[in-house]
């Protein structure tokens, strides 16, 4: 049986930034316990147990109790240092500067884009309400501005913290392919040549392909 | 001294680096202001260091670090041999301290600097707060608290019985909470979160910032 188990569901791109870090690790032997935040499996005593905040994903190692998504992905990462991707580079410069992008992702990017997704795509699902476009609107005028920064990181490098693939790029790739993909709004990245460039490189990589195929199994599971 | 930190000892985030510094014991660096009433954040110059023109920026040497919550880790990191241990002293006590430093960056913190931007630094800039706003965070809040509340009532600090980054992420938004918004009864009406809140804002750390800042 085994002892790692990642509660939640593979829609949520908080559960599917664990899922990523675990397959870039090349740690296959764990189990998903579904926690559907639609029937409210969040909101069940022995589920806030786990995660008092009744959020997903929570994490068990054994009887070793974690959550929130970054925190889960950086314990993989320490747990799992000796095999996989090196997901904080080599040097301490390296290490520095994937923390460095990693808060921007946690401050600046993610805040915006999940506003932007939540009102494009889940308002009436979870608020049952329409989209309120001036919301939309003022969060695009916010992320034209963020990406122009990306843009021109990425102009000078190949990934966000420097030469090579860290948890920083990481931890964008899901919220970003529910920006791209679900919220249709491709034409940011796609009218920024090197932004673009980082994106089609960390969303082919052979992790987050795993996690689009376990996405799809789960959908495929609902019908 | 290698360090420099661009900042405000009045700004809660650079405060966040500055309370570190104090707490791992460096007093040898420099704090080079940071004009932001003249807009210095968004000039060339500063946005080559920063390029989302904001502050604190930290340089070592040439290293250059942004963002207040990764500058405080390598201060941590740097610094591991002396003052406080800021990540506990096991793998377990670590992962536990980066789980509630994303509870202060995903839950704690943006309803916290919402009600700050409607009650203080909107203001600031000519803005009126909007009282709906301000409510509805409050709101939040409120649920937010009674975790913490639970939490706190079975562990001394966040990450377990040992102060940490975790905690003192916190104090600097807290404390503009509590004595500038004046919204603090969330905190105050709360056994456990008050005793939590009294212990680490009374931390010889924390006193060295309000320092500072009385004589900036």
């Amino acid at each position: 049986m085994a002892s790692l188990k990642v509660y939640g569901k593979a829609y949520s791109a908080n559960v599917t930034r664990v899922l990523t870090t675990l397959a870039e690790k090349n740690v296959d032997d764990y189990q998903i316990v579904p926690i559907d935040l639609l029937t409210g499996g969040n909101k069940t005593p022995e589920y806030l147990k786990l995660q008092p905040f009744g959020q997903i994903p929570a994490f068990q190692d054994g009887d070793f109790t974690l959550y929130e998504s970054r925190a889960i992905a950086r314990y993989i990462s320490d747990k799992y240092e000796g095999q996989g991707t090196a997901l904080f580079g080599k040097t301490v410069r390296d290490k520095v500067l994937v923390n460095q992008w990693l808060e921007v992702e946690s401050q600046n990017y993610n805040p915006c884009v999940w506003k932007i997704v939540f009102e494009c795509v889940f308002s009436q699902m979870f608020e049952g309400r329409p989209t309120n476009e001036a919301v939309v609107k003022e969060q695009l005028e916010k992320l034209e501005k963020i990406l122009d920064v990306y843009e021109g990181q990425l102009t000078h490098h190949k990934y966000l913290a420097g030469d090579l693939f860290s948890l920083a790029d990481l931890a964008h790739i899901p919220v970003t392919n529910n920006l791209i993909n679900v919220a249709k709004k491709g034409e940011l990245f796609s009218s920024r040549k090197h932004l673009n460039a980082w994106w089609e490189d960390i969303s082919s990589r052979p992790s987050w392909q795993k996690v689009v195929q376990i996405m799809q199994a789960e959908q495929q599971e609902q019908k | 001294m290698s360090i420099t930190l661009f900042g405000t000892a009045g700004s809660t985030c650079t405060s966040r680096v500055l309370t570190t510094l104090f707490e791992k014991q460096v007093q040898d660096f420099v704090l080079k202001n940071v004009n932001l009433a003249k807009g210095e954040q968004k000039k060339p110059e500063y946005l080559k260091l920063q390029p989302f023109g904001v502050i604190p920026v930290l340089q070592d040497g040439d290293l250059t670090i942004f963002e207040s919550r990764a500058i405080a880790r390598y201060v941590s990191d740097k610094y591991e041999g002396q003052g406080t241990p800021l990540f506990g002293k096991t793998e377990k006590e670590r992962a536990l301290v980066n789980q509630w430093l994303e509870v202060e960056s995903q839950n704690y913190n943006p309803v916290v600097s919402s009600i700050a931007y409607q009650l203080v630094f909107g203001p600031r800039i000519g803005l009126k707060p909007d009282e709906k706003v301000v409510e509805q965070q409050l709101q939040k809040f409120e649920k937010v608290l009674d975790i913490y509340e639970e939490h706190l009532a079975k562990n001394e600090y966040l990450a377990g019985n040992f102060f940490s980054l975790a905690d003192l992420s916190h104090i600097p938004y807290t404390y503009l909470l509590l004595h500038q918004a004046k919204k603090g009864e969330g905190i105050t009406s709360r056994k456990h979160v008050k005793a939590w809140w009294d212990k680490i804002s009374s931390r010889p750390s924390w006193k060295q910032l309000l320092d500072l800042r009385a004589q900036s």
